[in-house]
């Protein structure tokens, strides 16, 4: 599950080999894999309170879409420099969590699967509703958002290079943030918390308090991969917000393996690659495939990609030696 | 020796014939953004039927060696990211001459700024706002703008009824078609009397018909999106009985499309709107039209105004193609569309205005009519030439 | 008299919005609070409940009721089929599981929706002597809405006698009270289980044909109206038929009421209403912590 030694292994090494090598292989096919990049840093926020908090929501999306967002308007009205697009997203984002999470992580179940709904539904209505849309393009959403050279030097080019290079560091830096709490003792009483709260209360650890730091980590995560979208696509819409989004990261997670760290890698990168060919003949078969991979996965692998991966290795691999 | 000597002429001329053919053979690619899947796919399935009836009927009068080939992305809705992915791919990967498709203008918006950094003609088959040909020098549209229908339908309006109330989809089409009737409307003399923007997911209107019937004003002018949304809003004016308290319905052509007004039920007759296309036109380009469509898609399938839109941008295509033989270089195609003409639409004359790059076309007043025991949209009054007044205005500024 | 005139309309619509809210939500209120389990998947049952409506009508030839009475027997027996074979094997599962499953339901409803159906949203049209408008007294109302809200008060009596009434009714206040404790004392809780879920499966498929005037059939349904139904029954509280009540009136008059007097704010009312009154009473109006 989690590792108990925070030392790099190998394997963690592959998936960076991996987008390195798509950079220079497959060039034409950047955009679609900045967007992966995209979802992973989503995926990887939403690992963090769903995963190791054992926080269930559905409303993550409403951090993204702050982010985004906030992203957008700094480049329009302020100046469009990327790096402060996202400083300002991840504290825009970072903030709207702390505020929120203050609030809905004093309940639990349905009432705080209930309250993430009804937060990001109304960040939603708040962005297409007549009063913001001067400021958020309403309906229509920001277009032609002005954004900066990064660094100064590096344009957004058409042809992907750029955003796929910035995706890039900015993924490994978020990463290693993640990476670094998981295996601090604050990841590990994190963990606690989900599994047995009255017992880690019990020993006298701030459940609640732990829970609110992560959330807001978490928000600022989302918010950067907002961010990042935004910078990617010149774009900011109403598609970064509301259930639709927050479920399909959901269930990308869900697909990789939740709470392994590496599932928010491997689920997104396999969803998105897929649907981009199999939905392209024919969206309805690939709706109802996801629907029943979804049941299967609950029934009979719980732990997604990475947990079969897993048992498969427990069983096969350590035979041989 | 003989067959040796056979063989080897027999390989030179095939090689030959191969060699000719190869040089003279030339692919224009065309990439084709449009929504075949979600719940907004209708709108798509226009475009597309119309492309392919096109192809069919035309493909053989394009000049000898040139082959058309048309490459379909799906955007599944209004979608501006993946929009602009799709784009990026077909400019880049895909290596395509023209754009074109497109339903909505967030997605066009998204895509107008690659047309201007790789320098590809982008031909917008339906996607109506008025400012998205502002965007880069190389867009040009086929289709219509908000403005183009809503703003001589208040002028025309003025002169028959004092007041009105207006409601509109709350996105950019309905924010063109509520600026543009207002300020034509209040020209000429008539009182708006109450506004209302609707949320575009909106399926139950009747809250806001609710209160529009509270006001009671002489005309109601909508736009809400043609097709599924227009029947719901139909639906909601029949159910609480408008047109009994003496409300009349008006607004663009959308709200009573061709294809979707069987589905209205009779409550449609009497609507008068303002539009560039009706499918009971009488005129000989639409009758060949209609019957070409109908052949080919059944007596039941009606064309309607994406159809138009997406037939006559063929048309440009296939006539900058001809024109090029093929060659096709970004900066000619623009200024061939720049003065291209179109005598012969089904929906009436139609030009390239050189200025914006946008259509030029009649507007059509109507009335919808029992015609042979189906309803359809009677064209009374013809405004001809009509250029996009949104641009017009703000020109003089 | 304007004001006045405007506050009967926004009454009369939000009851009849209501009123199908509650039909709908009312069997997901008591199956939640029955058996612990998140069942985002409820508008599944409500949109089969309408398409089938429509097939009865447009395939079979079926007259209005009876295409409506044979939908939702139809979904009622599905679901408790569902219910055996599915369902049952997550009741003790954890939260995440029971949601993930669930959205997986509605993917898949969804897509076979898309296939067998036109995705434009279809109404269903009601028999000719409930069209038209009403007069009463000034006004006129539309007949229909009117029959909904007539046709729903006498449904929510027949339930509240039913559940206060009959022995079916105790052991369901039963067991949402303590399982463990109605299950020593020898209530078939598994039966009971399936029983209700199929009735509130079938009150779901009545309330999504009925109300498909409001809220109009498209194979998007579940995600489009899940909202709302989560919303309604998390306001009011598990596991009664009091607390969903007064949600989807709550939530009925206020959105509509929102619509009429401030349409800029669009849905924004019923989620404020819902962080508000959750952070108010987290269980719900009429819940149990």
């Amino acid at each position: 599950m989690y590792s108990t030694t925070s030392k790099l292994r190998i394997l963690e090494v592959l998936p960076w080999a991996v987008a390195i090598a798509v950079y220079f292989l497959a060039p034409t096919y950047l955009p679609l894999g900045t967007y992966v990049m995209i979802m992973i840093l989503f995926a990887l926020s939403l690992d963090l309170i769903v995963g190791y908090g054992g926080i269930v929501t559905l409303g993550h999306s409403a951090y993204f879409g702050i982010g985004a967002y906030t992203a957008g308007i700094l480049a329009v009205r302020v100046h469009g420099d990327p790096l402060l697009g996202l400083a300002g997203a991840a504290l825009a984002a970072a903030l709207f969590g702390a505020l929120t999470g203050a609030v809905i992580l004093r309940t639990k179940a349905l009432t705080l699967l209930m309250l993430t709904l009804a937060i990001t539904s109304i960040v939603y209505e708040v962005a297409s509703s007549v009063w913001a849309s001067p400021l958020t393009g309403g309906s229509d959403g920001l277009h032609s958002v002005p954004v900066q050279p990064v660094l100064g030097l590096f344009r957004f080019d058409m042809f992907g290079k750029t955003g796929y290079l910035y995706c890039l560091a900015v993924l490994a830096v978020c990463w290693w943030i993640v990476r670094t709490v998981v295996h601090s003792p604050f990841g590990a009483a994190l963990v606690g918390s989900r599994e047995n709260p009255a017992r880690m209360e019990a020993i006298g650890a701030p459940v609640y308090w732990r829970r609110l730091v992560a959330y807001t980590l978490s928000c600022g995560l989302a918010g950067v991969a907002g961010a990042m979208l935004t910078h990617a696509t010149a774009f900011a819409g109403l598609s970064t917000l509301g259930f639709e989004i927050s479920g399909e990261v959901l269930v990308m997670l869900v697909l990789g393996g939740v709470g392994r760290l590496y599932g928010a890698f491997l689920g997104p990168a396999v969803y998105i690659v897929a649907r981009d060919y199999l939905a392209k003949q024919t969206p309805e078969y690939w709706t109802m495939g996801i629907g029943v991979l979804l049941v299967l996965i609950v029934l009979f692998a719980r732990g997604g990609m990475l947990g079969l991966a897993d048992a498969f290795a427990k069983k096969y691999l350590r035979r041989k030696a | 020796m003989r067959v040796a000597r056979i063989a080897a002429a027999f390989l030179a001329a095939i090689s030959c014939g191969l060699w000719a053919g190869g040089a003279a053979a030339q692919t224009v690619k065309i990439g084709l953004i449009n929504t075949y899947s979600g719940p907004m796919a209708s709108n798509g399935d226009q475009i597309q039927k119309a492309v392919d009836l096109f192809m069919k009927l035309n493909e053989s009068k394009l000049p000898k060696g040139v082959k058309l080939e048309i490459i379909k992305r799906d955007d599944t809705g209004i979608n501006p990211e993946t929009a602009k992915r799709l784009a990026q791919e077909l400019i880049v990967r895909d290596k395509v001459n023209i754009l074109t498709g497109v339903v909505w203008t967030p997605n066009a918006a998204a895509i107008a700024p690659l047309t201007a950094e790789a320098k590809v003609p982008f031909i917008i088959m339906n996607a109506g706002t008025a400012f998205l040909t502002t965007l880069s020098p190389y867009i040009a549209r086929t289709s219509f703008t908000l403005w183009q229908s809503s703003y001589p339908m208040g002028s025309w309006s003025a002169k028959k009824f004092k007041t009105a109330y207006i409601a509109v989809s709350d996105f950019g089409p309905g924010h063109d078609a509520q600026a543009a009737f207002n300020k034509a409307f209040t020209d000429g003399g008539g009182k708006i009397v109450g506004e209302v923007r609707m949320p575009p997911p909106t399926s139950d209107f009747a809250p806001f018909l609710q209160r529009v019937k509270d006001a009671k004003p002489e005309a109601l002018f909508v736009f809400v999106p043609a097709g599924k949304s227009a029947t719901a809003l139909m639906k909601a004016f029949g159910d609480l009985g408008l047109a009994k308290d003496g409300i009349k319905l008006i607004g663009p052509g959308d709200i009573t499309t061709d294809e979707e007004l069987p589905n209205m039920g009779d409550i449609p007759l009497g609507v008068l709107t303002m539009f560039h296309y009706s499918a009971a036109a009488d005129r000989p380009a639409n009758k060949a039209f209609v019957a070409a469509y109908q052949k080919e898609y059944g007596p039941k399938a009606w064309p309607n105004f994406i159809s138009v839109g997406a037939w006559d941008a063929m048309q440009a295509i296939f006539d900058a193609v001809a024109a090029q033989k093929g060659n096709m270089d970004a900066d000619k195609t623009m200024a061939f569309w720049k003065t291209w003409k179109n005598p012969n639409s089904p929906r009436g004359p139609i030009s390239i205005d050189p200025e914006t790059r946008d259509i030029i076309q009649n507007e059509y007043v109507r009335e919808v009519r029992k015609v042979g025991g189906h309803l359809a949209n009677v064209e009374l009054e013809t405004i001809t030439a009509v250029k996009d007044p949104w641009k017009e205005i703000n020109k003089k500024k | 008299m304007e004001f006045l005139s405007g506050l009967i309309s926004t009454l009369f619509l939000g009851l009849a919005f209501g009123a199908v809210l509650y039909v709908i939500s009312v069997g997901l209120s008591v199956t939640m609070g029955l058996m612990g389990f998140v069942n985002l998947a409820h508008g599944v049952f409500a949109m089969a409940g309408g398409y089938l409506m429509i097939s009865g009508m447009q395939r079979l030839g079926l007259p209005w009721l009876a295409a409506l009475a044979l939908a939702c027997v139809l979904v009622a027996a599905g679901s408790a089929v569902l219910e055996r074979l599915l369902y049952r094997r997550l009741y003790g599962a954890g939260e995440l599981e029971q949601v993930l499953f669930t959205i997986g339901l509605i993917f898949v409803a969804v897509a076979v929706a898309r296939l067998i159906y036109d995705p434009n949203p279809i109404f269903i049209k009601p028999p000719q002597f409930l069209q038209g408008q009403t007069v009463i007294g000034t006004r006129s109302f539309p007949s229909y809405r009117l029959a909904i809200i007539a046709a729903s008060g006498v449904l929510i009596a027949a339930l509240w006698i039913g559940l206060e009434r009959t022995r079916w009714g105790a052991m369901v206040r039963a067991a949402v009270d303590n399982r463990a404790m109605a299950q020593s004392i020898g209530i078939d809780t598994g039966k009971l289980f399936t029983l209700t879920f199929a009735l509130g499966s079938g009150l779901a498929a009545l309330g999504g044909a009925l109300g498909a005037d409001i809220m109009p059939m498209t194979p998007t349904y579940p995600f489009e109206q899940l909202v709302y139904f989560l919303i309604v029954v998390a306001i009011g509280g598990l596991g009664n038929l009091r607390g969903p009540f007064v949600g989807a009136l709550i939530i009925g008059i206020g959105d509509t009421a929102c619509k009429y007097w401030v349409p800029e704010l669009g849905s924004f009312f019923v989620y404020v209403a819902t962080i508000g009154l959750l952070l108010w009473k987290p269980a719900g109006l009429f819940g149990r912590v």
